[in-house]
C-alpha cells in the first residue's frame, strides 16, 4: 500500500481549501482509528479487571471444584465443535451460492437473489434459534437415528442418538444457516469486484467458465473470501441465543449426535443472569476466553491474507 | 440414455459437442429414471426432486466428460455443483422464512398492533383473550420505535468512524505500525462476545452517570461496539479491491487526494461498502442480551433515547417468547413475538432497499 | 462522505417509520376492565419506581404495575427480567429500588447491601408463590403418584422406563407404556431448579446425593432446554419426557405428579402451595422485619405441596428520601395485599400468599423508612 508515494505535488495549488482539506479529512480518518484503539483498551481492560479473581481464586471454588482451566477446557473444545461445523457447511455452500449470483444466474434474477441473501443475514438470532429448536430438531431425529444404528461406530456418530435431537450437530447446521447469508454476501461483493478485462481475457483464450473463474475471480478473491469467512466465524463463535435455545448441554462427548457439549456464548447467557460473585468473575474470564480464540483466528486469518497481498488493488 | 448419448456423438462428430438439447433430454430422463427408483422404495416429492437433480448432474458431467473431453466435463461439474449448492442453500432459509411468514402474519394483522403498546397488558387480559376468543391486545409500537431509534443512533456513530477507519487504513497508513495495531485490534473486536459489549456500555456509563444508567443511547454505544469492526472490516476489504489506475488517474489530473476519495474511490466502492453497512446493522438490530442491561426492558412508549428505559423489537421478542405475558396461554405471546420478528424482517428489508438505493445513486456506471 | 448519506436514508426510514405508526398510543386495555381497584388506600404517590429480577415473577409484575399504575396515575414502575442475580446485585450496586429474586439475600450479599441501604440492609419479602409441577408427557396417563424418592430417581436416570415397578406398584390403575423415560432439565441457572433440588435433597436425601443448586447437576443424564417454556415445549413434543416447572406454564397436555406428603398423595394447587409456605420457618439471624423463608421439604402437613418456589421482593431497609420510602410502601403494599395477589394470581394463575403471611409481608414493608 504505497499510495502515499502517488499523492499528487504539493505546494502552491490554486485551492488552497484543498490542502486544508486533504489535512482535515486525514486527521478525521486517523483520529477514528484512535478512537477504535481508545475503546478497544477500554473494553480490554474491562475485561481482564473483570476476570482477574478469577485467576487468582481457590481452585476448589470455580465451578466444576478443579479450577478454571477443568472448567473451561470442554466449552472451549464445544464452541470450536459447533463452529467448526458450521464453517465446513458454510463456507462452500456460501461461496458457491455467491458465484452462482455473480457469474451463474441470469442477471436479472441475480439482484433479487443477492437482496434476498443480504435479508437473510438480517434475522434475529432468537429466530433462527427458536426455528432450530422447533423444527430443525425435530426433523433430525430420525436421521440422527439411522446415523447411531448405521455409523455408530465411528465414535462422532456414537449411540444412542438424542431423543430431541438438540445435538451440537444440529447447533452447528444451525450456525451455518446464520453464517451463510453473511459469507455469501461479502463474497458476492468480491467476486462482483474482480476485474472483467481478466475474465474476458481468460474466455477469449477459450477457457470455459470454470477455468475462467478459477484463474481469474479466484485468485481476485482469495483474501476477501477469507475475511468474509472470519466475519462468520466471529459470529458462529459468538453466537448466544440461537445456541442457548438449540442445544440440549452437557458435559464434553466425542458423539455429535447425542445432547451433550456447550459453547462459552451459551453459558455465559445461560448462567450470567443468576451469577454472583465469583461465578459472575468466572463467566467474564470465559468471554476473555472467547475474546482470545476469536483473535487467534483472525490472526492466523491476516497472516494468509497477507501472504496474498499481490492481489489486493490498493497496492 | 446411454445409447441416445452415443449416436448423438456421432452425429455431432467433428466438433466434439453435445447438441444443444441435449441438458433437456439428459433431465427428462433423470426425472422419469429418478420417479422410477423412487416407486421401488416408497414415493416423495422431496426424494424424487433430489434424486432427479442428482441423476441429472452425474449424467450430463459423464456425458460431457465422454463426448467434450475433460476441461468441460470439470466445467459442467462445476456448474453443477454452483447451482446445487445454491439449491441446498435456499432450503433452510427458505423454511426459516416460510415459518416466519406462517407465524408471523396473523399477528401482524392483528388491528392495533402496530400502533399500540405494551402498557397495561397483563397475563389476565390474555387469558381473557383464549378463552372468549376476542383480538389478542397490546402491540409492539413502543418496541419498533425503540429498535429504530437505537439502531440509528448506533448507525451515526459506527459508520463515520468505521469507514474513516477503513479509509485511513486502506489510503493514508501506507501499512505502518499503527496501521497494524488498529487492523489487529480491529480483529479482536470482532471477537468480542455481544454481552460482554453490553457490559462494557453500561459500566462505562455507570462510571460516568451513576449506577443504573439504562437508555436507549447506553445501548447504541454498545452496539457501536459490535458494528464498528464489521464496518470497518468490510469497507476495507471494499476500498482495497478499488484498482489503483483510477486512483492514478484523478492524481495526474491534479485532483487533492481527499477528493479522490471522496468522488473517485468511495463511489467506486459504494455498492459493498453499503452492502456491508446493511450487513452490520442487520448483525446489530437483532441483538437481546446486550440491550437487555443497557437499555432495560420498558413496556410503554419512549421517544427519548437520552433518558428512561426503552423496548426494543429483540427484547420484545426474547421476553414474550421465554417468559409469556400469561404463562398459562402462552399463545398470545407467541403470536406477539413471531409478528415481532416478521416485523423486524421487513425493517431491515426497507434499511436494505434504503441502502441499495444509495448505492445505486452514487454508483458509476458499470458493465455491469 | 457517503456515510452521511446513509445516514440521512437511515433517518428517513426512521421519520418514515414513525410516521407510519405516529398515532401510536400507551392506552392498550380498555380502561373499563379494572376501574374498581381498591389499591389506593391513602394519598397516590407519584414517580418512578425501578427493579430488576427474577423472570419467574414477570407475569406477576406485569399485574401488579398495571394495577398500581392505574391506581397512582402519577406513579410508574418499570421491570426488567433480568434474572434473580442480576436483579440482587443491582439492588446492592445502588441501581435500582428493589429487586425481585426467587432466592433470598446470601450472606455476603446482606453485608454489602448495607453500603447503599443504610446500616439495616436489605430486608426480603416474600410476594409470590409458585408450586412447581413435576410433569410428562406420557399418553392417556394424567397423573401419578410418586414419593420423592421415585421422582429423584426418575431425573437421575436411575429409573429409565415408565413400565418400571416402582412407578407400577403406586399406580395400580394407570396404562403405564414402556416407554423409555426422558429426563428434561432447564440449562439456565434457575431459581426453579435451586427450589427442585432443594426438594429433591431434602425429601430423597438417599437417592439424592447432590448439593440444592440452581445449576442442575452436571453429571447427571438427560436433555435440557433453556427457560420454563422451553422445557414445557421439549417435553410436549417429546414422548416419555418429564421434567420440572412452574405449574402455571405447565399445559393440559401434560400429565403432573402427586407427590407424597406423608401418607398421603398432594396434586399441584394453589392452596397446597401456599399451606406448604405458611408451614416455614423465617430464617434467623437477620433483620427483625427480614421475612426470608426457610421451607420445610420434609413436611408432613396433610394437604401441604412441598415443591414450591417462593419468590421475594427484595427492598432497601431505607431510602435517602421520603418520596421513594413512600412510593417503595406503596407498591410493596399493594403487591402482597388481597387485592394485589389476586390480580397476580388471575394474569400468572401463583398461589396467593395465605392472609397471616400476608399480614406479616405489609408489615415488613410498613417498616421502610427514611435514612437517617
Amino acid at each position: 500500500m504505497s499510495t502515499t508515494k502517488l499523492a499528487p505535488a504539493k505546494g502552491a495549488g490554486p485551492e488552497r481549501s484543498g490542502r486544508i482539506g486533504d489535512k482535515v479529512f486525514s486527521g478525521a480518518a486517523l483520529g477514528a482509528g484512535a478512537l477504535i484503539v481508545t475503546v478497544l483498551f477500554a473494553v480490554a481492560l474491562f475485561l481482564i479487571v473483570q476476570a482477574l479473581p478469577t485467576f487468582t481464586a481457590n481452585p476448589a471454588d470455580i465451578t466444576g471444584g478443579e479450577g478454571f482451566f477443568a472448567y473451561i477446557f470442554p466449552i472451549v473444545i464445544g464452541t470450536l465443535i459447533a463452529a467448526t461445523i458450521a464453517l465446513l457447511i458454510a463456507t462452500p455452500i456460501g461461496v458457491a451460492v455467491a458465484l452462482f449470483i455473480s457469474h451463474y444466474a441470469p442477471r436479472s434474477l441475480a439482484r433479487g437473489l443477492g437482496y434476498v441473501v443480504d435479508l437473510l443475514a438480517a434475522i434475529p438470532s432468537v429466530v433462527y434459534g427458536a426455528w432450530g429448536a422447533s423444527f430443525l430438531a425435530s426433523q433430525l431425529k430420525g436421521p440422527y437415528a439411522w446415523l447411531a444404528d448405521n455409523l455408530g461406530w465411528i465414535p462422532i456418530f456414537g449411540g444412542p442418538a438424542s431423543g430431541t435431537g438438540k445435538t451440537i450437530l444440529t447447533a452447528g447446521i444451525v450456525l451455518a444457516v446464520m453464517v451463510l447469508p453473511i459469507i455469501a454476501s461479502l463474497t458476492r461483493e468480491i467476486f462482483l469486484q474482480a476485474p472483467m478485462l481478466h475474465q474476458e481475457a481468460a474466455l477469449a483464450l477459450g477457457a470455459t467458465r470454470w477455468e475462467m473463474i478459477r484463474m481469474a475471480v479466484l485468485p481476485f478473491a482469495r483474501g476477501g473470501i477469507i475475511s468474509a469467512v472470519m466475519l462468520g466465524l466471529g459470529r458462529a463463535l459468538g453466537e448466544t441465543m440461537a445456541v442457548a435455545l438449540v442445544l440440549s448441554s452437557g458435559p464434553l462427548i466425542a458423539s455429535l449426535i447425542r445432547s451433550g457439549n456447550q459453547t462459552i456464548a451459551a453459558e455465559i447467557a445461560l448462567n450470567f443472569p443468576e451469577a454472583f460473585g465469583l461465578r459472575m468473575h468466572e463467566l467474564i474470564a470465559a468471554g476473555l476466553v472467547l475474546f482470545v480464540i476469536t483473535l487467534a483466528v483472525n490472526m492466523v486469518a491476516r497472516w494468509i491474507i497477507n501472504r496474498h497481498k499481490e492481489f489486493s488493488g490498493a497496492n | 440414455m446411454a445409447t441416445l448419448m452415443t449416436e448423438r456423438k456421432r452425429s455431432a462428430l467433428t466438433r466434439n459437442r453435445l447438441p444443444r438439447y441435449s441438458p433437456w433430454a439428459i433431465a427428462a430422463g433423470a426425472v422419469v429414471v429418478a420417479a422410477a427408483l423412487m416407486s421401488l422404495i416408497g414415493f416423495n416429492v422431496f426424494g424424487w426432486a433430489v434424486l432427479s437433480a442428482v441423476l441429472f448432474a452425474v449424467a450430463n458431467v459423464s456425458a460431457a466428460a465422454i463426448v467434450e473431453g475433460r476441461r468441460k466435463a470439470v466445467d459442467k461439474m462445476m456448474t453443477s455443483l454452483v447451482y446445487g449448492a445454491f439449491l441446498v442453500a435456499l432450503l433452510p432459509l427458505v423454511s426459516v422464512i416460510w415459518t416466519v411468514l406462517v407465524q408471523g402474519i396473523p399477528g401482524l394483522l392483528t388491528p392495533g398492533f402496530l400502533t399500540t403498546s405494551m402498557n397495561g397488558v397483563t397475563g389476565a387480559v390474555d387469558n381473557a383473550s383464549v378463552e372468549n376468543g376476542t383480538p389478542v391486545l397490546g402491540g409492539v409500537y413502543h418496541a419498533l420505535v425503540g429498535s429504530v431509534l437505537i439502531t440509528l443512533w448506533a448507525t451515526l456513530i459506527s459508520v463515520p468512524v468505521g469507514l474513516l477507519t477503513a479509509i485511513y487504513l486502506v489510503e493514508y497508513s501506507a501499512g505502518n505500525r499503527f496501521s497494524k495495531a488498529i487492523t489487529f485490534l480491529v480483529d479482536v473486536m470482532t471477537g468480542i462476545p455481544s454481552i460482554v459489549a453490553g457490559l462494557f456500555a453500561a459500566a462505562f456509563f455507570a462510571m460516568i452517570l451513576g449506577p443504573g444508567t439504562k437508555t436507549g443511547f447506553v445501548a447504541a454505544v454498545a452496539l457501536s461496539v459490535l458494528m464498528i469492526p464489521v464496518v470497518v472490516r468490510s469497507s476495507e476489504e471494499m476500498l482495497k479491491i478499488v484498482p489503483n489506475e483510477l486512483r492514478e488517474a484523478a492524481y495526474a489530473l491534479g485532483v487533492r487526494k481527499w477528493r479522490t476519495i471522496l468522488k473517485v474511490v468511495i463511489p467506486t466502492a459504494i455498492s459493498g461498502i453499503a452492502s456491508g453497512i446493511t450487513l452490520a446493522i442487520a448483525r446489530v438490530i437483532g441483538e437481546t442480551a446486550p440491550l437487555l442491561v443497557t437499555a432495560g426492558f420498558a413496556t410503554t412508549i419512549n421517544m427519548n433515547v437520552f433518558a428512561g428505559w426503552m423496548a426494543s423489537l429483540p427484547t420484545f421478542i426474547y421476553t414474550q417468547i421465554m417468559t409469556p405475558t400469561s404463562p398459562s396461554n402462552a399463545d398470545p405471546s407467541t403470536q406477539r413475538a413471531w409478528a415481532a420478528a416478521l416485523l423486524l424482517i421487513i425493517l431491515v428489508m426497507l434499511l436494505n432497499l434504503g441502502a441499495r438505493l444509495v448505492a445505486r445513486l452514487f454508483a458509476p456506471k458499470t458493465g455491469r | 462522505m457517503k456515510a452521511l448519506h446513509i445516514g440521512r436514508v437511515a433517518a428517513v426510514l426512521a421519520v418514515g417509520a414513525l410516521a407510519l405508526t405516529a398515532c401510536g398510543t400507551d392506552s392498550v386495555v380498555p380502561p373499563a376492565a379494572g376501574g374498581s381497584s381498591s389499591a389506593a388506600s391513602g394519598p397516590s404517590v407519584t414517580g418512578t419506581l425501578t427493579g430488576t429480577g427474577a423472570s419467574s415473577v414477570s407475569a406477576a409484575m406485569d399485574a401488579w404495575k398495571a394495577g398500581f399504575e392505574s391506581a397512582n396515575s402519577g406513579a410508574k414502575i418499570q421491570y426488567s427480567p433480568e434474572g434473580s442475580g442480576a436483579g440482587r446485585k443491582a439492588l446492592i450496586a445502588g441501581a435500582v429500588q428493589f429487586a425481585g429474586s426467587d432466592a433470598y439475600l446470601k450472606d455476603e450479599e446482606l453485608a454489602s447491601a448495607a453500603e447503599k441501604c443504610g446500616p439495616d440492609g436489605a430486608i426480603d419479602v416474600p410476594w409470590y408463590i409458585s408450586p412447581i409441577a413435576v410433569a410428562f408427557n406420557v399418553e392417556g396417563v394424567k397423573d401419578l403418584k410418586l414419593d420423592a424418592d421415585t421422582v429423584a430417581k426418575i431425573f437421575r436416570g436411575d429409573i429409565k422406563n415408565w413400565n418400571d415397578p416402582a412407578i407400577a406398584e403406586a399406580n395400580p390403575d394407570a396404562k403405564l407404556p414402556d416407554l423409555a423415560i426422558t429426563p428434561v432439565h432447564r440449562s439456565d441457572n434457575s431459581g426453579t431448579t435451586e427450589n427442585f433440588t432443594d426438594y429433591l435433597a431434602a425429601a430423597a436425601s438417599s437417592v439424592w446425593t447432590d448439593k440444592k443448586s440452581g445449576d442442575w447437576p452436571a453429571s447427571l443424564p438427560g436433555e435440557n432446554a433453556k427457560g420454563t417454556s422451553g422445557v414445557v415445549k421439549t417435553v410436549t413434543e417429546t414422548a416419555g419426557a418429564v421434567t420440572y416447572a412452574d405449574d402455571s406454564a405447565v399445559t393440559d397436555a401434560l400429565g403432573k405428579v402427586e407427590l407424597k406428603v406423608g401418607d398421603s398423595f398432594v396434586p399441584v394447587t394453589a392452596e397446597a402451595a401456599a399451606k406448604a409456605v405458611d408451614a416455614a420457618t423465617v430464617v434467623e439471624g437477620r433483620n427483625a422485619n427480614d421475612l426470608s423463608l426457610k421451607l420445610d421439604r420434609t413436611t408432613t402437613v396433610a394437604g401441604a405441596y412441598p415443591a414450591v418456589l417462593v419468590s421475594y421482593g427484595v427492598f432497601c431497609a431505607s431510602y435517602p428520601d421520603q418520596a421513594t420510602v413512600d412510593l417503595v410502601k406503596a407498591f410493596g403494599t399493594f403487591a402482597v395485599s388481597e387485592d394485589g395477589q389476586k390480580q397476580a394470581a388471575d394474569a400468572a394463575k401463583s398461589a396467593p400468599l395465605s392472609s397471616e403471611l400476608a399480614a406479616k409481608a405489609k408489615a415488613a414493608v410498613e417498616s421502610i423508612s427514611v435514612a437517617k
